[in-house]
């Protein structure tokens, strides 16, 4: 581990309860997701992490407890050095504080989120879809969520399929 | 088809002021079709009489669902669709793939392969650059500029060609290095455009630095200090013209940037044409490392030849049954990288560029996220545009450069 | 035949009424700026001077579609673009035609997933189909110059 991420480390393992891991040089901090807004306050303002320049979530579908896991991924400008938080979520409507009281970047992050994955942010300001349409169904990045594929038509089913497809008005 | 889904104002109401609702300030919708938004971006305004009292991007009209269509392909077709993302900076979106790839699976580039990848990707900024400059003096009502820039980004493409046999989508930068050495024909055509291109930069900027009606629509409009650029995760030329002299290749080097000798252009105004200086800079300066990479351009392989993880040649595929096997064992079941999630980060033309990758150990990336710069930077749209004219926008949004690809992918 | 004998050198030429309006409608054709992915950087390409499709008559790019006769769909339509689409197509004015630039516009693309129409067909009659990830402005080109040729044979009426 670099010497410039120990004491940050250190800091969250012992304050929240955080599990390391190294992975390739990076480290990864694993997190309670009550105690993540803490946790990455005492980042920001102790340690210098001034940018959250990656937010994302993962699902580990057919497990359910984690079922996802939140990822945090923080910058810092001084030290140069990158910084993992992974936060578990449990169950198929999973929720979690949201991270826009400390880097107000977070807001579009998690609408991203929460339109793609399914997780809500509790206290966001501004909860609604950001990418797909308002009126869509099911959240897409999840993995019980079909990729969506165009039906193949072969000859022996070419005309069931044809009646299924949408088409133009000419 | 589904229907169009109209937002009402009691759904939005919690982002304009009291006075949208009882009709004193006017909703105005501008896009997604609008020629100046540089793609499929909606605003949706509010304003007093000319002046935006705020505004709020509705994105999503260009969601590709990349991220979701990589997951169900093997490492080496995933690569195809990143191409298509950020469609100015192909290259890069390439680059940042196959850094995370090689980081999971301790894959090695050789050093002529980094150096070649260092050509290309700064003559890719300096396309995008150079699109950018064209479109954005365009949309302030600098016509000709528009065609110096296209004539001079063909150069570009026909460098892309030759290496690939692709304008735009090359796919040329894989896991492990490249797919080919370029060809003969590479050196001379980048040395004329490391020739070239100084002369043509200063032309630019003879048409549009010291220009009255482009400084009187750029000085002074859409600012920002350092520190809200900060806390809203804005990087790039935009958090550079700021004062804050942050580039990724200098402060984490990929691909043996740390041995090339550049400068990071900052100005300090944070303004439209703070960022059109700095931009106009950095083209200066990728000519600077382009000249320098060709000039101590190294011979020797372009791939890593691990064979798990790399194809082998062409060459080898007809004598060698064990390359036969590879090959075949590459293209159909591909490649298993071990368990774990890296983040790799590049210096985009737009800021920093990142791509989080978690392994499950098959051959299929288990989740894809690319971090992309024109997020951030469109999501300060209402900071930027507070208090300015509705014509005045329409610079904002050129200069805060913009790829609706790269945000909505 | 008899026409021309009694006009003599005075300047004049005969046509039919179909000829004169097809040459009309092919040589001031203005197409829509409507782009909407990377093809839309090629269609920028072909207008610029290199490849200069005023050379067909196509310098004009309206942005209104209701000033517009063509409509080149330049990129891959997502879902929540396509009504978007059609209604831009509903107002424009008749006679009206579309090219699907690039293969994610003729049929999906590589983009085989829920975000993305899989071909702009679905949702808008389509004349000309053009190939390629991104189309080379060559190939932009080519798709108008055939959709010209495929104008100048129209009929305005079937004659019994």
């Amino acid at each position: 581990m670099n010497e410039l991420l120990t004491p940050a480390v250190f800091a969250i393992q012992s304050r929240y309860n955080g599990q390391v891991s190294e992975f390739r040089d990076e480290v990864t901090l694993l997190v309670p997701a009550e105690k993540i807004i803490a946790a990455t306050t005492t980042l920001r303002d102790e340690f210098d992490f001034d940018m959250l320049s990656a937010e994302t979530a993962v699902d580990y579908c057919p497990q359910t407890t984690p079922r996802f896991h939140m990822v945090y991924i923080f910058y810092s400008t001084k030290t140069h050095q990158y910084i993992t938080f992974r936060a578990p979520l449990n169950g198929d409507n999973p929720s979690i504080a949201t991270m826009e009281t400390v880097y107000p970047n977070a807001n579009w992050r998690e609408r991203e989120i929460w339109d793609l994955m399914g997780i809500r942010f509790e206290g966001h300001s501004d909860l609604r879809r950001l990418l797909l349409p308002p009126n869509w169904e099911g959240h897409p990045l999840r993995k019980d969520y079909p990729l969506g594929y165009e039906e193949v038509q072969y000859t022996f089913n070419f005309d069931d399929i044809d009646l299924r497809k949408p088409k133009g008005v000419r | 088809m589904r229907e169009i889904q109209e937002f009402t104002l009691d759904e939005l109401k919690h982002l304009f002021t009291p006075q949208a609702i009882t009709g004193e300030t006017m909703v105005l919708n501008m896009g997604p079709q609008h020629p100046s938004t540089h793609g499929v971006l909606r605003l949706i305004l509010e304003l007093d009489g000319e002046i935006v009292l705020n505004c709020v991007p509705d994105i999503g009209y260009l969601h590709t669902g990349i991220e979701k269509n990589m997951e169900a392909k093997t490492y080496q077709k995933a690569e195809v669709l990143t191409d298509r993302m950020d469609y100015m900076y192909t290259m890069g979106n390439n680059l940042v793939y196959c850094l995370a790839v090689e980081k999971l699976t301790e894959l090695k580039s050789p050093a002529r392969a980094d150096a070649i990848r260092v050509i290309l990707l700064e003559l890719s900024r300096l396309q995008s650059h150079l699109l950018w400059i064209g479109t954005s003096a365009l949309d302030l009502g600098a016509m000709s500029v528009f065609l110096y820039a296209m004539r001079e980004r063909e150069m570009i493409l026909d460098i892309f060609e030759l290496v690939s046999g692709q304008r735009m989508m090359t796919t040329y930068i894989r896991p492990g290095g490249l797919w080919r050495d370029v060809p003969a024909e590479f050196n001379d055509a980048v040395k004329q455009i490391v020739d070239i291109f100084p002369k043509r930069i200063d032309t630019y900027e003879a048409l549009l630095t010291k220009n009255p009606l482009f400084m009187d629509r750029t000085k002074g409009i859409g600012k920002i200090d350092t520190k809200t650029a900060l806390a809203w995760d804005v990087t790039g030329p935009t958090l550079r013209a700021t004062g804050m002299a942050h580039d990724i290749r200098k402060a984490n080097p990929y691909c043996g940037y740390e041995q090339y000798d550049f400068e990071i252009p900052t100005q300090t105004t944070g303004d439209i044409y703070g960022r059109y200086k700095v931009r106009v800079e950095e083209m200066r300066q990728s000519v600077r490392i382009v000249e320098q990479a060709l000039n101590k351009l190294p011979f020797g392989p372009v791939r890593d030849n691990n064979p798990k993880f790399v194809p082998p040649p062409r060459s080898e595929i007809g004598v060698s049954m064990e390359a036969l096997i590879h090959h075949f064992k590459l293209w159909t079941e591909g490649f298993t990288p071990p368990v774990g999630s890296v983040y790799s980060t590049i210096e985009s033309p737009r800021g920093e560029m990142g791509l989080f990758l978690e392994s499950d150990g098959s051959p299929k990336p288990y989740r894809v996220h690319y971090r992309t710069p024109s997020v951030p930077l469109l999501q300060i749209m209402p900071i930027l545009s507070k208090g300015c004219f509705v014509a005045d926008l329409i610079g904002i949004i050129g200069s805060i450069d913009i790829v609706l690809g790269d945000t909505d992918r | 035949m008899g026409l021309e004998q009694k006009l003599g050198n005075t300047g004049v030429v005969t046509t039919t009424l179909e000829n004169a309006v097809n040459w009309s409608r092919t040589n001031s054709m203005w197409p829509m700026l409507f782009g909407l992915a990377c093809c839309a950087i090629e269609m920028m390409a072909a207008q610029a001077a290199n490849y200069d499709m005023s050379r067909f008559g196509m310098e004009l790019m309206r942005a209104s579609p209701r000033q517009s006769d063509l409509m080149i769909v330049a990129g891959r339509v997502s879902q929540k673009m396509a009504p978007v689409l059609r209604n831009l197509y509903d107002q424009m004015p008749d006679p009206k035609w579309v090219i699907a630039m690039g293969d994610c516009a003729a049929c999906g693309g590589v983009y085989n997933n829920y975000a993305v129409l899989q071909g702009v067909d679905e949702i808008v009659p389509v004349d000309i189909y053009v190939a390629g990830c991104p189309p080379r402005p060559e190939g932009l080109i080519n798709g108008v110059v055939a959709l010209h040729n495929k104008i100048k044979s129209e009929r305005f009426a079937k004659w019994k």
